[in-house]
């Protein structure tokens, strides 16, 4: 079962993209953090009127965002988010960053500060597939979603949705929706998994709030 | 800034420019500076380019650097060989493109390329000022630039931008005329010298004044501070550079020769290169022009000026939409600077965005053709078009 998200003239190649523009209400403040080529932002700025904000540390991606018209500032991700208000965004989006962070208590803690709302995407490190692979090779896993070494790779957090959600509890914060994906083709195409999401998704999403703590 | 005046490498231009003079506070009326000093008459050397549209929403204000002019793009007659010094970004379908755009340039107080300055005559005494001229600073310049776009009757600035103490005065327009600047770009720029950046000036400036022919900037009538001119560039130019520039620009290579001459002339390039520069330049520039410009730069200090102290209470007065741009191998106005300034717009919820550019020029990479600064500039600028259209 294939579930789109919304169907609009500007489409959004990543699949995990699409679950989480569907999550964003129109008109909202949003600071996307890892922007990349600002795919995101464009697509929620032209179709949901968002007034948004990137954060993209490559110079050369950083540069393609401003030429397209996006506010986006070059720059590390953890110390950038350090200067806003409290409250200043409605959304504050982490798509397949989460695993490449050095301190995520620390971060994920700023971005409850400044935001809102925070989405986290990241791939789930529990997909069966990954599982047999440990057991089976003693080796390291590898596949599309994570297609490095161990010596060269850049996610150095390995998470399960499981240990997420324990993660969130500690931190008092809410989980607010989530949803487990599989997805195929490059990560374009995808469905919501819901039956043993632990080891059939390759993404968690997960919208948080502040928790009951005021 | 140095002096590029690069040729468009396609060769589009926006072809002959006028300079045009506006003069105002004509006696008895004269403006109140800074220092409260009077000054008046003043005038105003500005280029125009491309087209004023109907509701007068496409004004680009254009503002120079240290040693340049009104003079940003295009040439003045048929048979001239240089065009203005923003050629590369100014022109039909460039970064800033007069196709669409209505661009106005002025040249500072103070300078000598035809708006008032030291080498300007004192009406007093019927004599250039020399250093009768009082001090001005980045704050009087806007000022002037202000009384000159009322004259042209703007009201609003799609966008102000500029480079090096360009960018200071994009900076000052911002701060301190919010309701007319949209957006603006600071291109190299700092909101405040550092000491590093006053060092530097203040052996220039010093350059200047011990030349004998300086004569306590009473020198127009005689033979002219050129040697100290022309040492204040030299040490200027090094500071437009970078290490790295000047590694591959010059090396250790040696001027026409194959061996040291074993005597003071100019064995190695650099050396005859700032020779060269230095020399050039005394052709051109008023020395005077050149100590008031430096330390008006030296006093600028957004937050002194502006916010009691505080950079972000200093940026609470605009609402301009930025983009800073800084270059990684400028060590005279370092990417921490612009870093600092984006802390505090920030802070201030502002829409701003910013790019640390990969250049190896040192700070003079804002004048030289760079693919990346022109997308950056006309994305932005075309984005912003396109947002007040729609209002």
């Amino acid at each position: 079962m294939t579930q789109l998200a919304d169907t609009t003239s500007l489409e959004l190649k990543r699949f995990d993209l699409q679950i989480i523009a569907s999550w964003i209400k129109p008109g909202s403040k949003v600071l996307d953090l890892g922007c990349g080529e600002g795919d995101l932002l464009l697509y929620l700025k032209q179709n949901k009127r968002v007034n948004g904000t990137g954060i993209e540390n490559r110079e050369s991606k950083a540069a393609l965002c401003i030429a397209k018209g996006l506010s986006v500032l070059q720059g590390d991700i953890n110390e950038e988010v350090l200067d806003y208000q409290e409250d200043t965004f409605d959304y504050i989006i982490l798509s397949q960053t989460l695993q490449q962070v050095y301190y995520p208590e620390k971060l994920l803690k700023s971005l409850l500060a400044i935001g809102k709302k925070v989405i986290v995407s990241f791939p789930n490190f529990s997909h069966w597939s990954i599982r047999m692979q440990v057991l089976m090779t003693g080796l390291a896993p590898k596949n599309e979603q994570l297609p490095y070494e161990w010596y060269n790779t850049p996610n150095i957090r390995v998470i399960t949705l499981k240990d997420f959600r324990k993660f969130t509890r500690g931190q008092g914060c809410t989980v607010l929706k989530e949803v487990a994906i599989n997805t195929h083709h490059h990560d374009t195409k995808g469905h919501i998994i819901n039956f043993l999401p632990d080891w059939r998704a390759t993404y968690g999403i997960f919208l948080i709030g502040k928790g009951d703590k005021k | 800034m140095s002096e590029y005046i690069e040729h468009d490498e396609n060769g589009v231009s926006v072809g002959l420019v006028e300079k045009k003079h506006f003069t105002f506070a004509e006696p008895p009326d004269s403006i109140v500076l800074e220092s409260n000093a009077r000054l008046g008459p003043i005038t105003i050397a500005y280029e125009t380019l491309g087209t004023l549209n109907e509701d007068k929403s496409n004004v680009i204000l254009i503002l120079h650097a240290l040693s340049g002019d009104s003079h940003v793009a295009g040439y003045y007659s048929r048979e001239d060989q240089k065009p203005g010094w923003w050629e590369i970004m100014v022109g039909p379908g460039k970064g800033i493109d007069t196709d669409k755009y209505f661009v106005i340039c002025p040249n500072i107080i103070a300078s000598c390329m035809g708006s008032t300055g030291p080498s300007s005559i004192n009406p007093d005494t019927g004599k250039p000022y020399g250093f009768d001229f009082p001090v001005v600073t980045i704050g009087d310049m806007v000022k002037v630039q202000k009384a000159l776009l009322d004259h042209l009757g703007i009201e609003k600035i799609l966008t102000v931008v500029g480079g090096s103490i360009g960018g200071m005065q994009v900076l000052e327009w911002a701060v301190r005329y919010p309701d007319m600047v949209v957006s603006a770009i600071p291109l190299a720029t700092t909101t405040r010298h550092s000491a590093l950046a006053i060092a530097f000036n203040e052996v220039a400036r010093q350059a200047i004044m011990a030349d004998p022919n300086w004569n306590m900037g009473n020198y127009y009538d005689s033979a002219k501070p050129d040697l100290g001119l022309a040492l204040a560039r030299m040490v200027g130019h090094v500071t437009y550079l970078s290490d790295e520039a000047m590694r591959r620009k010059f090396g250790r290579r040696l001027q026409n020769k194959s061996d040291f001459s074993f005597n003071f002339d100019a064995d190695f390039q650099v050396e005859s290169y700032l020779r060269y520069q230095g020399q050039k330049f005394v052709d051109r520039f008023d020395a005077n022009s050149f100590l008031y410009i430096t330390k008006a730069a030296d006093y600028f200090d957004l937050r002194r000026q502006h916010g009691d102290g505080s950079e972000a209470e200093a940026f609470s007065r605009t609402k301009s939409k930025f983009l800073v741009i800084s270059f990684t191998s400028d060590w005279l106005y370092p990417t921490y600077q612009s870093r600092a300034m984006v802390k505090s717009m920030k802070k201030n919820n502002l829409d701003v965005s910013f790019c640390e550019i990969e250049a190896e020029w040192g700070h003079d990479a804002f004048l030289l053709p760079n693919e990346r600064l022109a997308a950056l500039i006309k994305g932005f600028l075309d984005h912003n078009f396109t947002e007040v259209q729609k209002k």
